[in-house]
């Protein structure tokens, strides 16, 4: 059994409208069995999912992922930006019997992206997936993000493709992968399936991405940024210079 | 309330009508909207200062939200301890049973029962404690809720439009007293008013304040300005519950059913907000009215709307304090709840 990395703390959030199946995904993901109580989710809820990082290879290590399902009720716009910090990757849920819930993902991305204050270049919108994939220095440190489109049981073969085609168009605005399931079966992420193969390669850059980040923040600033995990505001935005500082150099 | 309606019986049946004719028809209508006019008004008038004049708004601070915050993130990372451990363990024993699987017994070791996790960690405390803390989590995260929203509020009550809306609160308030005391009066003392407010109060203007103004022109259409004011916001402020109340329930189906619901409402609520406008209006009107609904016996209505409205806003104002007085006490109650689940 390979090692398990318990000490790095690596956080997913799962964003999309209410009701599109993000807690049904999060249950299907970590526990491999759809929810038979399905309700609101009131806060967030956060499940642990043990990812076997580079799987198949020497390195190969288990990782806790926290994935960090939140609520979308509207009424608790104002006091979700807590749950935002210190973010490794996002999930978009979307549900692909509602074409509302397809465009409301940029906001939902937006809105994530600019209360994460820790990594100063996340805050930037995310560029094209031709700059994911390609290995230059800024795309190790914007987070990767992928979209899920949950409810296909609902649509026969045909109009599938439709559904299908018409969310890859949003993919590839926000530049990041897609998957389409349904959360009632587990079949749909079974080990082998194209969707599982997404779903590990984005938990990959995950992790990856939670490392590099604690490489960069353990090497320059010891306890204050760790500590402010629990404020917002202007505390907390004047701690992230020298942190900023530091990718200004690297940049250069 | 019960010797009150043995003594006056309702006028629902009289011998001189039958059973089908308008008036015995209205008087039926009448009761019940009279009725839910008055709950509602008696919520209304009591809630109304409530929730404008920022009299009563809790002082919130930021120190507090970021505080509340806090907790809610350390009780979040408690969820997630225990979670991993929890997950550590599942998959320890999963890969347990099936190297027991593959070692020993063969083919029988999958019929004897598993045996029990060879770790330290208790599965069934651990999920206890985990139900606990994401009940405490959800809870915290709506009381931050509340908080943002007060905050919101208290920083809206200081624009313009926040300070016109506490002075029409301030105003509200003493209208609703003045209300609340002439229904003592009116049902202590037993006997319904025979001038409206309107013309009462241009006769005090006059005659403690020596205003020289002809009462019976301008009361005449001040009191049909205030009346279609009220009429207007009364319903709209009906519609705007009921459509709240609608989307709710509604479904493709239901939307016949809906729609008739809806025209009764509404002709009952209008029904009897003319019987009770009557008490609004000058004394030469009051005899058209009379004349078109018909021998009604309207002192009933007032009198039991009187009942109705004392009784609904005295309890209003019971639950409204019971609610103020529980909300900032939350606070040190949590923070012994917090203590004791820390204490492990």
């Amino acid at each position: 059994m390979p090692v398990i990395e318990k000490n790095l703390k690596v956080k997913v959030l799962v964003l999309g409208d209410s009701g599109v199946g993000k807690s049904s995904f999060t249950q299907l993901l970590c526990h491999n069995q759809s929810s038979k109580t399905p309700g609101y989710t009131i806060g967030c809820t956060v499940e642990i999912k043990l990812h076997d990082f580079k799987q198949g290879t020497a390195e190969e290590k288990t990782y806790c992922v926290e994935i960090w399902d939140i609520g979308a009720s509207k009424s608790h716009n104002t006091s979700r930006y807590i749950f935002y910090n210190n973010v490794n990757g996002i999930i978009l849920a979307h549900d692909l019997t509602n074409l509302k819930s397809l465009q409301n993902l940029s906001k939902w991305l937006n809105d994530a992206l600019s209360q994460d204050t820790t990594g100063g270049l996340s805050s930037i919108k995310v560029g094209s997936s031709a700059s994911r994939n390609s290995g230059d220095d800024n795309s190790p440190l914007s987070i990767p993000v992928l979209m899920v489109g949950t409810k296909l049981d609902q649509f026969n073969a045909e109009k599938r493709q439709f559904i299908i085609s018409r969310s890859k168009s949003y993919a590839d605005e926000i530049g990041c992968k897609e998957i389409h399931l349904s959360t009632i079966e587990s079949k749909y992420i079974a080990a082998g399936s194209g969707n599982a193969v997404e779903l590990s390669r984005f938990f990959d850059q995950v992790v990856d991405h939670a490392i590099i980040r604690q490489a960069t923040v353990s090497s320059v600033v010891q306890s204050p940024v760790v500590d402010r995990r629990g404020s917002f505001g202007e505390r907390r935005r004047q701690n992230v210079t020298p942190v900023s500082r530091l990718f200004g150099m690297k940049r250069d | 309330m019960y010797y009150l309606v043995r003594n006056d019986p309702f006028p629902i049946l009289s011998p001189q009508h039958g059973i089908l004719s308008i008036e015995q028809i209205i008087s039926r209508v009448g009761v019940i909207g009279v009725t839910v006019m008055a709950l509602l008004s008696g919520f209304g008038a009591v809630n109304c200062p409530y929730t404008y004049s920022s009299y009563f708004l809790r002082h919130v601070t930021d120190a507090d939200i970021h505080a509340l915050e806090r907790k809610l993130l350390q009780t979040n990372e408690m969820i997630i301890s225990k979670k991993k451990r929890l997950a550590i363990a599942k998959r320890a024993a999963e890969s347990q049973r099936g190297e027991e699987v593959t070692n020993g017994g063969g083919i029988w070791a999958r019929f004897r029962p598993s045996t029990p996790l060879a770790t330290t960690e208790n599965v069934s405390q651990l999920q206890e404690d985990i139900r606990i803390h994401e009940e405490l989590s959800r809870q915290l995260f709506l009381e931050s809720v509340d908080l943002h929203a007060t905050k919101d509020r208290i920083e809206y009550s200081k624009t313009f439009k926040g300070r016109y809306f506490n002075i029409l609160g301030y105003f509200f308030s003493l209208y609703c007293m003045w209300k609340i005391f002439m229904c003592t009066i009116n049902i202590v003392f037993n006997r319904v008013g025979k001038k409206d407010p309107v013309t009462k109060g241009f006769e005090i203007l006059v005659h403690y304040m020596g205003f020289d103004v002809d009462v019976g022109f301008w009361s005449q259409h001040v009191s049909f300005i205030l009346i279609g004011v009220m009429i207007v916001t009364s319903i709209r402020g009906l519609l705007i519950t009921l459509t709240k109340f609608f989307y709710a329930i509604s479904s493709s189906k239901s939307s016949n059913i809906i729609v008739m619901g809806l025209a009764q409402i509404m002709g009952m609520y209008f029904v009897s907000s003319v019987l009770l406008m009557r008490m609004n209006m000058p004394e030469s009107y009051r005899k058209i009215i009379t004349q078109i609904l018909g021998d009604l016996q309207f002192q009933f209505y007032h009198r039991w709307f009187d009942v109705i409205f004392l009784v609904s806003a005295l309890s209003s104002i019971g639950f409204l304090y019971l609610a103020h007085k529980q909300a900032p006490e939350k606070h040190t109650t949590k923070d012994l709840k917090l203590s004791s689940a820390f204490r492990e």
